[in-house]
C-alpha cells in the first residue's frame, strides 16, 4: 500500500453531485497527475457531510481544511497551494472556521460543536462504495460479535436497554418490536427496511444510504439474527437513484466478503437482502401499505392488529423499521447500550437527525441529541433567519406534523414534548418559517399534498381531507365565515380519530396545531380580510407609493395584463380591478416604490 | 392529472416484447413480481398501454384489473405515451389572461394533436401547465428544458420547426 500524506474528501450526496462535484472530482484526479501528486494524494468520494447550503463541499486532511462552495475551477489552486505548497487556501475556507486568522477544525465550529453523528458517523468520512473503507470504521464488527458471542435475546436486550424508539415518526421502542417479531412462531420471517422516504423536505435516509448504506445492511442482518429471519428486503423510493446505486454496490460488495448470503463469517447464519422500488405513493411510508406494495399490490393501509410482527409480508411475521434506526444498531452494539441511553431525556434515548431547511442560514442535516431545544438548533447551528428577519415557527415531521411557534421556542425536541405541544418528531424534517410566511398558506400546502396523496381506502381520510382543503382556500380567498374556523377544526378532529392509517389520523395536524397558535392569523383572514404576511393573492393589494416613483415606466412596460398607467416621468397607478398579483412589476421596479399590502 | 387511457395506437415492436417477455420471466415465481415487472416494463416502452398490461397480466397470472388498478395507483405509471420533445404550455393565470389559451390551441393545431396527448409520429407531447413562475415573460412555455417567452401565435410555427 502506499504512502498517503494527503486525503481530499469531495462530498458525494445528492445536493452536491447536483452542483458538480463529480467534475470537481474528476478535475482533481487530472490536476494531481499532472503534478505528480496522485501517489502521495488520495481523493475520496464521500457521503453527505450535512451543510449542503454551502456545497459542494472539499475537505483536505491532515489539516482538515474544511472548503465551500467549490468550483470546478479552484481545483487548480487548491491542488498547486494546498497541496503542493502546504499554504491553505483561505478565501475558499469556511469563515467560521477561519476564527481571526487561527483556523479551526470541522468539528469546532457552531454547526458541528452541538452535534452528536451517531446515524450519520460516517457520513462524508468513508467512501460509500468501498467496502474495506467502511470495514476500516467499525462496519459488520457488531454483526460478528453478535453472531459469534450472543445468543438472539442477549441481542435484543442490548437494543431494549439502550431506548432506541423508531426514528420514522411513530417512535415505537425497537427493541420491543424485535421481541415480539422473534416470539412469532413460523420457520418464514422478513426483514424490511422503509426507505420510502416521502416527507417533502426530509432526506437524512438518502443521505444515510448514499453515505454509508453498510451500516443498514449490517443492523439489518443483526435484525434477521435476532429474530430467525433470512431474508431482507429494502424498500426504497425509486426517486433517489444515487442512493439505490450505492445499496446495490455495497449488497455485492458485502456478499463478495461471505458479509452477506449464506452462511455468514462461517456462523451457519444465512442472510439474503433484496432492493424493491417504490412507486411514487406517499402513502407506502405507512408500514402496512409498505408491506401491500412489498407484495406487489396497490400501496393500501390494513387494518392493525394484527401488526407486522404477528402477520406482515407475505403474511409472515415482520421486523420493519426506518433507514435511520436501522444505522443506529451497529454502533449501539459496539459501544453499549448505556453509550445510547446516557444520551437524550428520561424516555427519548439518543439522537435524531433534524432536515433542516426553509428560511434558516445552515440548511442541511443535523444530527443532535434528544431534548435539545429548537432555540439550540435555530439560533447556534442553524445561524438564524438570512436577512435579519424574525423567527415566526418550525413546523415539524412534514404534512402530519404541526408547528412550534416562536413562543415555544424553548421547547425541547423530543417524542414527549413535542407531542405535548401538539407537534410530533415525524421523519425529522424542520422547517423554518418567518415573518414573511403565512401561517395558513403553508398549512393549505400541506393539505393540498396530503389531499393527493391519500390512497381513498378510508374516507374520512379521501372526503375529509377534501373538505378540509375547500375551507383553506374560502379562508385565503377571503370567502370564510368564522363558523368556517370552528368546521374546519371539528372535521380535523374526525379524520384524527376515524381514519384507518396514521396518514389520515396525522393529515389534519397542520392545520390544528396553527389554529391553536395562530388563530388570530385566521382570524385576520376571515374578519379583517387580510393576509398579515401578504402572502395570499386575494387578500393583497399592489400599491405604488406616489413618492418614490419616478416614472421610468418599467413596471408598465413589464405587467402582463397592462394594469399600470401613467406618464413618462409621473407617478404611475396601478389598477386593482385588472391587476393579477403576479409581482412582475415588484420584481421590476428599481425604487422600491411599489408594495404590497 | 387524469390518468387517461391512451388513444394512440400501440407501436411496440418485436424487440420490445421479446424484452418484456424476458423481464417477466426473470421474475416470475418471485413474490410480489408484479411491481418489478411494471416498472421494467416502462422502461422499455416508456409507458403502460393496454397491450402491455395484458401481456402482463396473461404471463404473470393475475387479474388484468388489478395490473390497472396498480398502474393508475402509482404516481410513477402512465397510461400515455409522451413524446420524444416534451411541450408544456403554462395556465398560470398571467399566462392565461395574456392569451395562453390561444397559445394551446395553436400549438396542438401546428403539431396535430390534443392537450394531453402525443402526435401519431411520437416527435411531441403536449400539455398544460400550472404556474412555473416566468409571469413576466407571459405567456410562456417550455419546450423540453427550453423556456419559450412572450409569445405570439405567429410565433409558433418557427419555433415547433426548431424540433422536427
Amino acid at each position: 500500500m502506499n504512502f498517503v500524506r494527503s486525503h481530499v474528501l469531495v462530498c458525494g450526496g445528492t445536493g452536491c453531485t447536483a452542483s458538480k462535484s463529480p467534475e470537481i472530482i474528476e478535475t482533481f484526479h487530472s490536476e494531481l497527475k499532472s503534478h505528480g501528486l496522485d501517489k502521495e494524494v488520495s481523493v475520496v468520494q464521500t457521503g453527505c457531510f450535512g451543510l449542503c447550503a454551502l456545497g459542494p463541499i472539499v475537505v483536505v486532511y491532515p489539516e482538515g481544511s474544511y472548503y465551500t462552495q467549490v468550483k470546478v475551477e479552484d481545483v487548480n489552486t487548491i491542488v498547486e497551494e494546498h497541496l503542493l505548497k502546504g499554504r491553505i487556501v483561505d478565501k475558499l475556507l469556511y469563515k467560521e472556521t477561519d476564527d481571526k486568522g487561527v483556523e479551526r477544525s470541522l468539528n469546532n465550529t457552531e454547526f458541528y460543536l452541538r452535534q452528536h453523528r451517531i446515524a450519520l458517523r460516517n457520513c462524508g468520512v468513508i467512501n460509500p462504495e468501498m467496502i474495506d473503507e467502511a470495514i476500516a470504521f467499525d462496519a459488520y464488527q457488531a454483526l460478528g460479535v453478535c453472531l459469534t458471542e450472543k445468543t438472539p435475546e442477549e441481542v435484543i436486550e442490548i437494543i431494549s436497554a439502550s431506548g432506541l424508539r423508531g426514528r420514522g415518526g411513530a417512535g415505537f421502542p425497537t427493541g420491543m418490536k424485535w421481541k415480539f417479531a422473534a416470539a412469532s412462531p413460523g420457520p418464514v420471517k422478513y426483514v424490511c427496511c422503509n426507505a420510502d422516504e416521502g416527507d417533502p423536505g426530509a432526506f437524512m435516509d438518502r443521505s444515510v444510504l448514499e453515505g454509508d448504506p453498510h451500516a443498514v445492511l449490517e443492523a439489518m442482518a443483526i435484525a434477521g439474527y435476532c429474530i430467525g429471519a433470512n431474508q431482507g428486503y429494502i424498500y426504497i423510493r425509486a426517486e433517489y437513484p444515487l442512493a439505490v446505486r450505492r445499496l446495490r454496490i455495497a449488497i455485492e460488495q458485502a456478499k463478495e466478503y461471505g458479509l452477506l448470503g449464506k452462511n455468514i463469517m462461517g456462523s451457519g447464519f444465512d442472510f439474503d437482502l433484496e432492493i424493491r422500488l417504490g412507486a411514487g405513493a406517499f402513502v407506502c411510508g405507512e408500514e402496512t401499505a409498505l408491506l401491500t406494495s412489498l407484495e406487489g399490490h396497490r400501496g393500501e393501509p390494513r387494518p392493525r392488529p394484527p401488526f407486522p410482527a404477528v402477520k406482515g409480508l407475505f403474511g409472515k411475521p415482520t421486523v420493519l423499521n426506518n433507514v435511520e434506526t436501522f444505522a443506529n444498531i451497529p454502533w449501539i452494539i459496539n459501544h453499549g447500550a448505556d453509550a445510547f441511553s446516557c444520551m437524550g431525556t428520561e424516555k427519548s434515548k439518543g439522537t435524531k437527525v433534524f432536515a433542516l431547511g426553509g428560511k434558516i442560514k445552515n440548511t442541511g442535516l443535523v444530527e443532535i441529541p434528544m431534548g435539545t431545544t429548537l432555540r439550540e438548533v435555530v439560533e447556534e447551528i442553524g445561524g438564524g433567519c438570512p436577512n435579519g428577519k424574525k423567527f415566526k415557527a418550525a413546523q415539524t415531521g412534514g404534512p402530519s406534523g404541526g408547528c412550534i411557534p416562536a413562543s415555544l421556542i424553548d421547547t425541547p425536541l423530543d417524542y414527549e414534548s413535542m407531542a405535548a405541544i401538539g407537534s410530533i418528531v415525524g421523519s425529522g424534517g424542520l422547517i423554518i418559517m418567518d415573518e414573511d410566511n403565512c401561517i395558513v398558506d403553508i398549512a393549505k400546502f400541506f393539505l393540498e399534498f396530503t389531499m393527493d396523496e391519500s390512497c381513498g381506502k378510508c374516507s374520512p381520510c379521501r372526503i375529509g381531507t377534501k373538505r378540509m382543503y375547500e375551507i383553506l382556500e374560502k379562508i385565503t380567498q377571503g370567502r370564510a365565515t368564522l363558523e368556517d374556523l370552528d368546521t374546519l377544526e371539528e372535521l380535523g378532529n374526525h379524520i384524527k380519530e376515524n381514519s384507518l392509517c396514521a396518514l389520515g389520523q396525522t393529515a389534519p395536524n397542520p392545520v390544528l396545531s396553527t389554529l391553536r397558535y395562530f388563530r388570530d392569523e385566521y382570524e385576520a383572514h376571515v374578519v379583517d380580510k387580510k393576509c398579515p404576511a401578504g402572502v395570499c393573492k386575494d387578500l393583497v393589494e399592489y400599491k405604488i407609493i406616489t413618492d418614490k416613483c419616478t416614472g421610468c415606466t418599467a413596471c408598465a412596460r413589464i405587467c402582463p395584463v397592462d394594469a399600470i398607467s401613467g406618464k413618462v416621468r409621473e407617478p404611475h397607478v396601478i389598477d386593482p380591478s385588472v391587476c393579477i398579483k403576479c409581482g412582475s412589476c415588484l420584481a421590476a421596479c428599481k425604487f422600491g416604490a411599489i408594495i404590497v399590502e | 392529472m387524469p390518468n387517461l387511457i391512451t388513444l394512440i395506437p400501440f407501436q411496440g415492436t418485436k424487440e420490445q416484447e421479446d424484452r418484456l417477455r424476458e423481464a417477466i420471466e426473470r421474475h416470475k415465481g418471485e413474490p410480489g413480481a408484479t411491481m418489478p415487472v411494471m416498472q421494467e416494463a416502462q422502461e422499455i416502452y416508456g409507458y403502460l398501454p393496454e397491450e402491455v398490461q395484458v401481456i402482463i397480466a396473461e404471463e404473470l397470472g393475475v387479474p388484468l384489473t388489478e395490473i390497472y388498478g396498480i398502474s393508475s395507483f402509482y404516481a410513477q405509471f402512465t397510461h400515455n405515451p409522451k413524446g420524444k420533445h416534451k411541450i408544456n404550455v403554462c395556465l398560470g393565470t398571467a399566462c392565461y389572461v395574456k392569451g395562453a389559451g390561444n397559445v394551446l390551441d395553436k400549438i396542438c393545431e401546428v403539431v396535430g394533436c390534443e392537450p394531453g396527448g402525443i402526435t401519431e409520429d411520437g416527435l411531441f407531447s403536449v400539455d398544460a401547465t400550472r404556474c412555473i413562475g416566468a409571469c413576466g415573460l407571459a405567456p410562456v412555455m417550455m419546450i423540453d428544458e427550453d423556456v419559450y417567452g412572450r409569445l405570439t401565435l405567429d410565433k409558433i410555427q418557427g419555433i415547433i420547426d426548431k424540433y422536427r
